[in-house]
């Protein structure tokens, strides 16, 4: 029995960790844990300021941390986690949106009743538990360590090497999500909507994944991602399996960057949330699950790109396609945000199907300039409010140009970065992945992408019309609301980088062809 | 023993899962069809460790297992507000958010 357990553990290999190269994940996901501890031992009134602290520090510090780990390509962690200059690219990318949808979750100025969420997520709609929380000014501070574990998740995402890492790292992000959307102050009845449609889909759909992660470990024995590459260059043996794999395993990606045909909760979630949380989710989740959808295909299956691009070919055309023609229809703010979010999401995949260097960059740049627009879009949307809360309906900001000239200018910045006109971050972006399509062999693709493009301009400047050109309606409208130094600054920062990518593109380009290929 | 069966038994139990969650009403059946997919596909991990003999497959199933109960946890919560606010657990019932 001795003997046994001795040779047991002369073959245990003590596993060691690469601190420095995972310390981005590291520190956002430990500070998520001391953000617990706050909730638990920092009393009632302390507690924002405390969560508020370890937040921000968290953001920053990991976003040092990347800034010092530039240039690694090594496999770490065992093979299980990949840090290189992609991975690298989009955790600062995350960083940086998630820092600014932070500045946005931490507003308390504009409601007058507090800030954007839910005092307490279990008091009843409605009830006088919820009145008397309001009146005593509670706040809800659970938010903030949901925030960082959901951030920590997302930094993994992108990064993992096996299928089993972004499986966790998925849920890592997705779980603490499913909560936030469900904790809106105001339209709670719509907020807990929300968080149950976005729960089940979203659990429904990681089943997909699961499930192709299994037919893909039966292909190739292995569930890393090198490892099936591997076994695809040796083998052309059940292709069934790994085809089948491969499916089931790209419905759980395509869920999550609300791709058509996987796209139905966008616009529902996107309109239930609170909208601070709407503009981290569309904007974090959408940098990550490109991420890993970027490493799966190039990596895993950069070997089979024949296979599979014909399946991408069809879901990008009709991202795209459904996207633009179901905006057209919206009358609510946030809802054609979200169709203007998956039409986003179709012209990103043209550089996910080019399969080359140029397609992985020009993606990289586009989702960071949609990101930093999609923030400042939704941030804008919590400004302009009624009586009542938020006005999302569109004849609402109609003449919103006369009264708030430079809300409504900013606004139009980003709804034209959205349609990609000359001297903005959209149209630096587009340009990049159109490019690289064409490059890539995916001209067809590209020929509706720019369709598409034309009709969404359409529905874009729509709402700049109505905002600049529409009389304001007679009876009290709704009024912007002049937000405190946390909201004023995550639009001031948005603007700015929207334009700066837009008139001076080669620094960001710069940056993402530094960052080169993925490390197998 | 053949390990073929115990992969058409997880095929099976998935697409029971699946279809489950396509027609059934209450939100707690639909959260236990979710949970039967998890858990066809941890069939199909552990038949396939044995196919291939390797650990691989086990040990993915125990990480499932970790992620389904944490998964369980967020689920009812969520089933649970909506079920104090409305009086219903019926999915067709949450029908606020539309077009």
């Amino acid at each position: 029995m001795n003997g046994t357990l001795a040779a047991a553990a002369g073959s245990f290999e003590i596993p060691t960790l690469e601190y420095s190269a995972l310390a981005p994940i590291l520190i956002v996901l430990g500070a998520a844990v001391v953000g617990v501890l706050i909730e638990s031992f920092v009393a009632q009134a302390m507690r924002r300021n405390a969560q508020l602290v370890v937040t921000f520090a968290a953001l920053v510090g990991a976003f040092v941390a990347v800034v010092l780990a530039r240039g690694t390509q090594q496999i770490v962690a065992l093979g299980s986690v990949a840090i290189d200059g992609p991975t690298l690219f989009m955790q600062g990318s995350i960083l940086v949106l998630a820092a600014m949808a932070a500045l946005v979750m931490a507003e308390r100025q504009v409601d007058p009743a507090g800030d954007s969420f839910a005092p307490r997520a279990s008091a009843l709609p409605g009830s006088e538990d919820e009145q008397a929380f309001t009146r005593l000014g509670w706040l809800q501070t659970e938010v903030w360590p949901l925030f960082l574990f959901s951030v920590g998740g997302m930094l993994l995402f992108p990064a993992s090497t096996d299928l089993l890492t972004m499986f966790v790292a998925l849920e890592v992000l997705s779980l603490p999500l499913y909560i936030m959307a469900g904790l809106a102050r105001r339209r709670r009845l719509l907020s807990q909507e929300a968080a149950l449609k976005y729960f089940m889909l979203g659990a429904f759909s990681s089943a997909f994944f699961l499930y192709g992660t299994a037919l893909l470990y039966g292909f190739a024995g292995t569930v890393s991602l090198s490892g099936i590459a591997d076994a695809l260059t040796k083998s052309a043996d059940n292709m069934g399996l790994v085809l089948g794999g491969l499916g089931l395993l790209s419905v759980g990606l395509l869920f999550k960057i609300s791709a058509a045909p996987f796209h139905q909760w966008t616009p529902d979630v996107y309109q239930g949330s609170p909208t601070s949380v709407t503009g981290f989710m569309a904007a974090c989740t959408k940098v990550a699950a490109f991420g890993a959808l970027l490493r799966v295909m190039y990596v895993a299956f950069g070997g089979i790109r024949w296979d599979w691009r014909p399946m991408m070919y069809v879901i990008a055309a009709l991202t795209m396609i459904v996207g633009t023609i179901f905006a057209l229809t919206q009358t609510d703010i946030k809802r054609l945000l979200a169709y203007s979010s998956i039409a986003q999401a179709g012209f990103m995949l043209v550089g996910v199907i080019a399969t080359n260097q140029a397609g992985l960059e020009g993606t990289m740049v586009y989702l960071l300039a949609y990101g930093v627009a999609t923030i400042g879009a939704f941030a804008i949307v919590t400004l302009v409010r009624d009586a009542s809360g938020e006005a999302t309906h569109l004849s609402q900001w109609a003449g919103l140009g006369k009264r708030s000239p430079v809300v409504a200018s900013a606004f139009a910045l980003f709804l034209l970065a959205f349609a990609g006109i000359p001297l903005t971050s959209g149209f630096t972006a587009k340009f990049a992945v159109f490019t690289a399509g064409i490059s890539g062999g995916a001209a067809p693709v590209v020929v509706i992408g720019v369709v598409a493009s034309a009709v969404a301009a359409f529905f874009y400047v729509r709402v700049i019309v109505v905002m600049f050109f529409n009389e304001p309606s007679a009876d009290s409208g709704p009024s912007v609301v002049v937000p405190s130094a946390f909201t004023t600054l995550a639009i001031t920062v948005a603007v700015a980088i929207t334009v700066v990518i837009g008139v001076l593109p080669q620094v960001i380009f710069n940056l993402a062809s530094q960052a080169g290929l993925f490390v197998r | 023993m053949n390990p073929n069966n115990y992969l058409y038994l997880s095929a099976v139990l998935f697409s029971i899962g699946a279809v489950g969650v396509l027609v059934r009403r209450n939100a707690i059946v639909v959260f236990m069809c979710i949970e039967l997919m998890l858990n066809a596909s941890n069939l199909a991990f552990v038949s396939f460790a044995r196919v291939w003999g390797n650990l691989d497959g086990q040990v993915i199933a125990f990480f499932v297992m970790v992620v389904a109960a944490a998964e369980v946890v967020i689920g009812l919560a969520i089933v649970m507000t909506i079920f104090r606010t409305r009086r219903s657990a019926s999915v067709d019932e949450a029908n606020l958010l539309k077009y």
